[in-house]
């Protein structure tokens, strides 16, 4: 059960990876209005890191191990705030995941709650901040709903994404209060927030390798 | 605008490299390529002395790495901080077992960085203690100083931080006077152009010719206003007024006196604000005691200048005159 569960994670991250590299150029345009044009190279190395960390791993790893190696991987391919936002949003999921091994439908969103619970614990960010937070809570409040009220995978996921592109849309209309893009104040009014957009990407990629 | 670059991604990369080949007689490069090391660190029985972050302030902050200065220094991409993996090795580097003081500026990567590497160096059972600079008075506030950002008031934080702990001192004693220089500084920065990130292409913020903006950042924050460009004698004014107002010091007080340029100012506009500066200062009531004027920690090419008072006693003076040997002169 386990190892097919393993397998699962691991064909995710290796399409997020997929996904986010094709994607690179979109994201560092966003980037370049309102920070410094890294976010697709950076996001793209973190997720390139993570998936040859998974690679070398014992095959016996288990949903948590691989969780928190990609969070060591992460980590230590990249800097700014990107960085330790996603490494702990991987901790946090990797603890999520240790009690149930099997990926269940709610051990699914107990994962995209945990990790927004990570990135918001290490951001100290909320809603409305113009950052990824604005794509992960609703995509967690999503999750939760979903999970209580029993739903279905695909009915979860699909829900979830389309929150976490609700979300994403709406950084366009706020002015940017933590990260880079806080130094822009009002210049951040107008552009979608990047790591809003790559949240959208991520979300799609797991929603695609998840759903059984 | 024209460069001297090979290829936009490798900008850090290339610096780094030839700061070290030029510099081989004080720095050496980590097996981390993103960490410099003062050549003869780490010293056994000295508390060790780091900081780090972003690239495009150079000489800040790699420049500073040497003797009686800085031990080891995390290097970040472009205005961005370095990874929790450098701030780590650097903690490593310069760990000579007396344990080792981060001394970094107050942006939300580095915070986030460093927080994760001192948890990472408590596994190698590395004691590390923090100061995190916010000198840049226009961030926000006095009431919040928390929130405001560290600037070029990070030198003296250095400066200070490194003497005392070449005097043998414990990491609480060095945390302690570290924490005072910086709480003993105030900046402000004004620009008058701004920068363009090699891999953008174009600025991301603007300054449009015949305006300056005062109190901007060190990576185009907007500052607290945007007016007329005014003479150097009114500029220099002004940055006094907003600074020695906050810092509100008793008559008398001694003071050094810091003024770098961003990237693109030439030196003798630092000079012609410095005429202004210093005549400010002493019609306060207060004594220069020390002038540094130079690129110290600049912003890629930003055209502007940034003042660093730092309010003086006899520690902090005896500190500051400590002889170093980095590649940046102090």
């Amino acid at each position: 059960m386990s190892h097919e569960a393993a397998r699962r994670i691991c064909r995710m991250f290796q399409r997020i990876s997929v996904d986010i590299d094709a994607e690179k150029d979109r994201l560092s345009d966003l980037d370049g209005a309102i920070g410094d044009a890294d976010h697709g190279i950076t996001m793209s190395l973190g997720f390139a890191a993570v998936t040859s960390a998974l690679g070398r791993l014992d095959p016996e790893a288990t949903p948590s191990d691989l969780f928190k190696a990609a969070a060591s991987a992460f980590l230590d391919a990249v800097g700014a705030s990107t960085g330790p936002l996603y490494a702990t949003a991987f901790r946090r999921a990797a603890q999520a995941v240790r009690s149930h091994e099997a990926l269940s439908v709610s051990a699914q969103a107990e994962i995209v709650e945990a990790m927004t619970m990570g990135i918001r614990e290490r951001g100290k960010g909320q809603r409305g901040d113009k950052t990824m937070l604005d794509a992960w809570i609703p995509a967690a409040e999503a999750a939760a709903e979903a999970r209580e009220r029993g739903e279905e995978a695909s009915v979860m996921w699909a829900n979830i994404v389309a929150a976490a592109e609700a979300g994403a849309k709406a950084t366009r209309s706020m002015v940017a209060a933590r990260g880079r893009a806080a130094r822009l104040g009002e210049r951040s009014l107008g552009h979608v927030d990047p790591g809003a957009a790559s949240t959208v990407i991520i979300l799609r990629a797991m929603r695609e390798t998840l759903v059984a | 605008m024209q460069r001297f670059i090979n290829n936009p991604d490798l900008v850090v990369e290339d610096t780094v490299k030839g700061f070290v080949k030029a510099h081989s007689d004080i720095v050496r490069l980590a097996d981390n390529p993103r960490v410099v090391v003062a050549k003869d660190a780490p010293h056994a029985g000295k508390v060790g002395v780091v900081t780090g972050g972003g690239s495009g302030h150079e000489p800040a902050f790699i420049g500073y790495t040497g003797r009686n200065m800085l031990d080891a220094v995390a290097v970040g991409e472009l205005f961005s901080s370095p990874t929790a993996k450098s701030f780590h090795d650097a903690i490593r580097e310069a760990n000579g077992g007396k344990g080792v003081i981060v001394l970094y500026g107050n942006y939300a990567g580095d915070n986030m960085n460093v927080k994760m590497a001192i948890k990472l160096a408590a596994k190698d059972g590395i004691e590390v203690a923090t100061v995190v600079a916010n000198d840049d008075v226009c961030s926000a506030p006095i009431s919040e100083r928390e929130k405001r950002r560290g600037v070029a008031g990070e030198i003296f934080m250095w400066k200070v931080g490194g003497a005392k702990a070449a005097t043998g001192a414990s990491l609480e004693e060095v945390r302690v006077t570290a924490q005072k220089a910086i709480d003993n500084c105030r900046s402000i920065g004004v620009g008058l152009g701004p920068c363009t990130l090699p891999a953008v292409g174009h600025p991301n913020f603007q300054i449009e010719p015949g305006t300056m903006e005062v109190g901007i950042g060190h990576h185009g924050e907007p500052g607290v206003r945007v007016e007329a460009l005014k003479t150097a004698d009114a500029v220099a004014k002004d940055m006094c007024q907003i600074v020695l107002d906050d810092h509100n010091l008793p008559a008398g007080t001694e003071v050094a006196v810091l003024l770098s340029g961003l990237g693109a100012t030439p030196l003798n506009e630092l000079y012609i604000l410095n005429d202004t500066v210093e005549s400010e200062i002493v019609k306060r009531g207060l004594k220069v005691y020390k002038t540094y004027i130079g690129n110290y920690f600049t912003s890629l090419e930003m055209v502007g200048a940034t003042l660093t008072v730092l309010a003086l006693d006899d520690e902090l003076k005896t500190l500051l005159d400590v002889d170093v040997r980095c590649t940046t002169l102090l």
